[in-house]
């Protein structure tokens, strides 16, 4: 299976994702302060952090989401991978990963350097002691990353840094403008109005996507009292599965291959469904007629953090990445490609400031208004105590039920 | 030693065993006993670290949450399908290859039936995933007559099933069918039954044990897939890419190896059902 990149129209999208953007900030109160909790929910095993660069070792093992690490091979304009070789004589080999669970399945077996983990494998990475603290002196740029995704309890425990941030974004609903219409404006298309599209919806193929659910149940039914997707007692959790079980009826097939959506949408199998900004311009590159917005019900959404394997066998390397990757230039041309927000607020100076403005990458603010990927504990997120939330391990089970 | 070797054909025969007899016992038995005792350890939700201690909760999950029921249901009526499917279509063809073919033509035969094993696995499946796709071939084909292709699903899992394991049916059956004697069928012609009562009170009866070996391998097959499903099932579970998702996606492997074993103990009974008919002494 190959596909063909073109250069990316990404500010034309951005530009559009700028417009609904606005609509979706509205109503998502004190979020991101939320989500925390799980940092003071474990205490992570004693694993000793690098203190000083050494010779490297000649390669390194990345294990990325996709479109993390492109080399041209997809597009030979789109490559930051070549020009890392060059400069540190590390040889890159890259894997891409599609859900999270994959990324910590793949780090327990120790065969990868370094991560790209969003939030909801970044902690049960570090508790598992699969990856270990960071030492960010040893990071080029660390002081231009933005201070607002520095020291977050998504990637780092009782004020010890486990990676360094890469990057932001919102999960998209996509659609085909030429079968979808009226546009649609609101999460509702792929669940209280996916009878539309019957055998026409796609959805992310991952337990994590029940927070897509639970988000749209807490714009749309107050009376539950949902005030974070990622903190669900027993009965928020029911409600959503019983509309992620509605959904499922009209579902074509889920996703988690992103070229697999991309030739779901170019066939027409799938005409509606979350999606990622990358896949959206893989798809317009293919030429099909697709558009991407940010619905006014805000999203979920992931931060993403370099961490680097406990079990490193090249760990020189795999710093050199880390540092390599975090600087403006490698950063802008990730933030493009894949359509987020860069970790590194200068690269804004190559991006142009229309991209930053579109992605609110100095946005403190709006970022703390998206929904990142958090894994579900026990312990509520959102600091209700007298109640126990549920899990990542019954999300998992009510995945599969959902499935059915 | 060597002078031994030669002289105790006891231990030549023993020697020359050994390697296929620890593949066997080695590699697969113990791969079984490490699978069931690894179904009953449990792991930790939030680090995935595998936890030692000795549980039946996975198989109580797998009793008590009735989405497991279901995914095993399908998935044995599913392969079950697949192998009456494959058996209709392919005793006919077996059929014609065994008594009516000339040599040359049960030669080329022979070769048609094996071609589809020429290529890969995962190109026959994307391609059937482009046939039953919006606008594919089905739809093109049913276009004039107002069918449309039932897209991803359950259904299009089946003819894919059917489509791969076919000449896994077709070979046992032909073998078995060319066992039957000419001079059976003649004097069966000779004593007044007609063609289809030969074949139903002659043929068929001799043929069955065939029938039941090919239908070992395409309900096994049928019964541990997880590539096909998940190209062209769309949104639809069955045993194989629930077992998957549980090793590759989730890392619950002690709960993947309790899911396991229900196919393992499913062609047990379907092997010891076989063995009664005689179809093991036919492969």
């Amino acid at each position: 299976m190959t596909t063909r990149m073109r250069p990316l129209a990404t500010l034309v999208g951005a530009a559009a994702l700028a417009l609904v953007a606005g609509c979706g900030t509205q109503g998502a109160s004190s979020t991101g302060t939320a989500a925390q909790g799980g940092g003071s929910a474990f205490t992570p095993p004693d694993i000793p952090m690098q203190q000083s660069m050494g010779k490297t070792e000649g390669s390194v093992n990345i294990l990325a989401w996709p479109g993390y690490a492109e080399d041209g091979s997809n597009d030979p304009k789109v490559d930051w991978v070549t020009p890392f070789e060059q400069q540190t004589g590390c040889k890159a080999n890259v894997k891409y990963f599609g859900t999270s669970d994959e990324a910590v399945n793949l780090m327990k077996t120790g065969g990868y350097d370094v991560v790209s983990a969003s939030g909801d494998a970044s902690l049960r990475l570090v508790a598992s002691g699969d990856v270990a603290p960071v030492n960010t002196a040893l990071i080029k740029d660390y002081d231009q990353i933005e201070p607002f995704l520095k020291d977050r309890p998504w990637n780092s425990v009782n004020g010890q840094m486990y990676g360094v941030p890469h990057g932001w974004g919102a999960n998209l609903l996509m659609y085909r403008t030429d079968q979808v219409k009226p546009a649609p404006t609101s999460w509702g298309a792929v669940f209280s109005d996916a009878s539309k599209y019957k055998g026409k919806v796609t959805a992310y193929d991952s337990p994590i996507y029940i927070a897509d659910a639970a988000l749209y149940l807490m714009k749309t039914q107050p009376d539950l009292g949902i005030t974070d997707p990622y903190a669900l007692d027993q009965k928020q959790l029911d409600a959503a599965v019983s509309l992620l079980k509605d959904q499922r009826q009209n579902i074509s097939e889920y996703w988690s291959d992103y070229l697999k959506e991309v030739q779901a949408f170019q066939t027409g199998n799938s005409v509606i469904g979350t999606t990622w900004k990358v896949i959206e311009q893989v798809a317009a590159g293919e030429k099909v007629p697709v558009k991407a917005i940010l619905p006014s019900e805000g999203a979920t959404g992931w931060s993403d953090t370099w961490m680097i394997s406990s079990k490193a066998k090249h760990p020189n390397c795999a710093y050199a990445w880390m540092s390599y990757i975090t600087q403006p230039k490698p950063q802008s041309e990730v933030a493009q490609y894949f359509g987020e927000a860069p970790a590194n607020g200068q690269a804004c100076a190559l991006t142009g400031e229309a991209f930053c403005k579109a992605y609110h990458v100095t946005d403190k603010a709006f970022a703390d208004k998206i929904w990142y990927w958090t894994t579900p504990i026990s312990q509520c997120l959102d600091g209700r105590t007298d109640t126990q939330c549920t899990d990542y391990g019954q999300w998992a089970q009510a995945w599969t039920e959902i499935k059915g | 030693m060597a002078f031994s070797v030669r002289r105790s054909p006891g231990l030549r025969t023993g020697l020359l065993l050994l390697p296929p007899m620890l593949w066997l016992g080695v590699a697969y038995l113990l791969a079984l006993g490490a699978l069931f005792v690894t179904s009953l350890w449990s792991q930790n939700d939030f680090t995935g670290a595998i936890e030692r201690i000795w549980t039946l909760d996975n198989y109580r999950q797998i009793w008590e949450i009735p989405v497991y029921r279901t995914i095993a249901v399908r998935t044995i009526a599913l392969a079950a399908l697949v192998t009456v499917v494959d058996a209709l279509v392919a005793f006919p063809i077996a059929l014609y290859m065994a008594k009516f073919a000339s040599p040359r033509g049960r030669r080329l035969l022979v070769i048609a039936v094996l071609m589809p094993l020429w290529a890969s696995y995962l190109v026959k499946a994307y391609a059937w995933r482009g046939i039953f796709a919006d606008g594919g071939l089905i739809d093109w084909l049913g276009k004039p007559f107002g069918i449309h292709s039932p897209g991803y699903g359950l259904l299009a899992t089946g003819v894919t099933l059917a489509y791969l394991w076919l000449p896994y049916m077709v070979l046992p059956v032909f073998a078995g069918l060319e066992r039957v004697p000419d001079s059976l069928v003649e004097a069966s012609g000779d004593l007044g039954a007609g063609a289809l009562t030969t074949l139903r009170r002659v043929v068929l009866p001799m043929a069955f044990p065939a029938l039941v070996a090919g239908s070992i391998f395409t309900f096994s097959l049928s019964l541990g897939d997880y590539i096909a499903v998940t190209i062209v099932g769309g949104p639809t579970q069955l045993l194989g890419n629930v077992i998957y998702e549980n090793v590759g996606a989730a890392n619950n492997l002690p709960f993947a190896a309790a899911l396991s074993t229900i196919p393992v103990v499913v062609m047990f009974l379907y092997l010891a059902a076989a063995r009664r008919t005689g179809a093991l002494d036919n492969l």
